[in-house]
């Protein structure tokens, strides 16, 4: 009974089940966000359920293994603090949203909020406090769990796996479907620069200071897709469900360094000229990849031109050629990553574009 | 009274004198330039010493090219480990002749482990997988790992030279070099 109930929660961990029951289960939580902030049993279930489920799992031995590493602790408190916050943000801007539509002043707008008090004492005291109470934590942490320093490195003598920081993680788990140029300097570059470009591209001025959610209700949603499916996700994939040799490992499953996952990879060339037009592949680079190109060129050209056509009509009139096109570029790269993870789940895709010639695979 | 006064006097105009003397003296100094030097001198001295870092007196590297034995030391289709922590390189006999494949991944540079019993070389860092030959199959590893120039030295014992590499995507595995010609 147990033992199947943890087979099928390590099969629902599989990376394409859990990816696209995150998505789901993010978009249900924008949509139902009134239900899910002020309901008391959703309310319990979200936050008391992670909770609960780390808890009960912590009794399975190939759980607790992960669970309890020294490196592992800090990621599994980085979840809850991480639904926990996005939760109470939700909880105060459908506040906030009901507030404006019932013509009331914003809560952060009445006027005991609006109430000011002096630097000293009142904010040095509590800054005080804080600054004892988070050296006391990290003080005591630091002595009940020492920090897993290893061995001096060997270069001939990989870890296996091989594990980035924690910080790093989402990253690392791109560059296993990315070449290193795009996955390690292309998309971190343009997350910060799309963060950057943020206020520049959404310059509304309302819901600037306050919790909402009717305010910035395409903005959120894209960003907290980045960053709670692109980056937390990933972190977690990375920590939790990556093993030896980097391959995918259910909650409950026994690292086993010989587990044999068959991995591999086709090209899109391979799969059109090989597979679907039965020739073999074309001698010039060009025209083996011809596929490829075109299919990259009308995702990243042609559809931005579609879209400002059709269902980003109404952003196209209100930002102008220049904002859209930014925004929707930024975009479409963010949508890209997922696809390409799907893609290479699903039928093994290794690469749209790949010129070994030149060193530049997309 | 007039006496002392005169010679105050004189005095005076001699401090004066000296005090117009050390300002001369003060201003005839260069001193713009003597502070481009100094701090060209500076910045120089701290470049060279840079540049001097680069080149080391010593140089505790293994040497690229060296010998590994004789022929007959090695197994027909085994792939041989025991080079990789002093040379980086992994030995391989076939039916025709071996061939030294480089222990670098080629796509972040970790260095893969040899798993006989999966008969693949893996990469623990995101799960690239390479053939016994080298050749790429699985993870996002773009081309296959680099071939070493490998031949037969004089005194029978075969000579492995790392600072020549083969890369199979340029057509450096068909080199004869890549690969030394051996049946026994």
């Amino acid at each position: 009974m147990l033992d199947s109930i943890q087979a099928i929660i390590d099969r629902l961990f599989a990376p394409e089940i859990l990816l696209t029951a995150s998505i789901v289960l993010l978009l249900l939580f924008f949509k139902y966000r009134k239900f899910c902030t002020q309901n008391k049993w959703m309310i319990m279930l979200i936050l008391g359920g992670p909770v609960v489920y780390f808890a009960l799992s912590a009794f399975e031995e190939n759980f607790w293994i992960q669970f309890s590493k020294p490196d592992n602790l800090p990621i599994t408190l980085m979840l809850w603090l991480v639904i926990f916050f996005v939760w109470l943000a939700m909880r105060k801007g459908v506040e906030n949203d009901e507030r404006v539509a019932a013509g009331m002043p914003v809560a952060e707008d009445t006027k005991e909020q609006k109430e000011k008090v002096f630097v000293w004492p009142d904010l040095i005291y509590i800054e005080f406090l804080m600054l004892l109470a988070v050296f006391i934590g990290i003080l005591v942490w630091s002595i009940l769990i020492p920090a897993p320093l290893e061995e001096p490195a060997n270069p001939q003598l990989t870890p296996n796996p091989s594990k980035a920081p924690w910080y790093f993680l989402g990253l690392q788990e791109i560059l296993v479907y990315f070449d290193p140029w795009l996955a390690g300097v292309v998309i971190p570059s343009l997350i910060v620069i799309g963060l950057m470009a943020l206020p520049y591209i959404d310059p509304n001025p309302r819901g600037n200071g306050y919790y909402t959610f009717s305010e910035r209700r395409y903005e959120i949603p894209i960003f907290l897709f980045g960053f709670l499916i692109l980056w937390i996700l990933l972190v977690f994939q990375g920590t939790f469900l990556r093993g030896p040799n980097w391959n995918f490992y259910g909650p409950y499953e026994y690292w086993d360094v010989h587990k044999i996952v068959p991995l591999t990879n086709v090209q899109l060339s391979e799969y059109i000229w090989a597979r679907l037009l039965g020739v073999g592949l074309p001698a010039f680079w060009l025209v083996r990849e011809i596929f490829g190109i075109i299919l990259l060129l009308m995702y990243f050209v042609a559809l931005p031109v579609l879209l400002a056509r059709k269902w980003f009509n109404k952003f196209y009139v209100q930002m102008g050629a220049v904002r859209y096109g930014i925004a929707v570029f930024l975009f479409l790269m963010m949508v890209f990553v997922p696809i390409k993870m799907y893609l290479r789940w699903m039928i093994n895709l290794k690469y749209f574009v790949a010129l070994p010639e030149f060193f530049f695979n997309i | 009274m007039a006496e002392s006064k005169a010679a105050e006097a004189t005095l005076d105009k001699g401090e004066a004198e000296v005090k117009k003397d050390r300002r001369e003296l003060l201003k005839s100094i260069p001193w713009l330039g003597i502070a481009w030097g100094a701090l060209a001198a500076a910045v120089g001295g701290l470049l060279t010493g840079i540049l001097r870092f680069l080149y080391p007196n010593v140089l505790f590297e293994p040497p690229q090219t060296f010998k590994i034995g004789l022929p007959e030391e090695y197994q027909v289709g085994e792939v041989a480990t025991q080079w990789k922590d002093r040379y980086g390189v992994w030995v391989v006999r076939n039916d025709e002749g071996f061939y030294a494949l480089i222990t670098v991944c080629t796509h972040l540079g970790c260095t893969p482990n040899w798993l006989s019993s999966e008969n693949k070389y893996k990469c623990p860092c995101h799960g690239s997988g390479f053939y016994k030959n080298g050749i790429n199959f699985e993870g996002p590893a773009p081309r296959p790992l680099e071939r070493a120039a490998i031949v037969l030295a004089e005194d029978g014992q075969i000579v492995v030279d790392k600072s020549r590499k083969f890369l199979y995507e340029r057509g450096g595995w068909d080199d004869p070099s890549s690969f030394l010609l051996y049946t026994a």
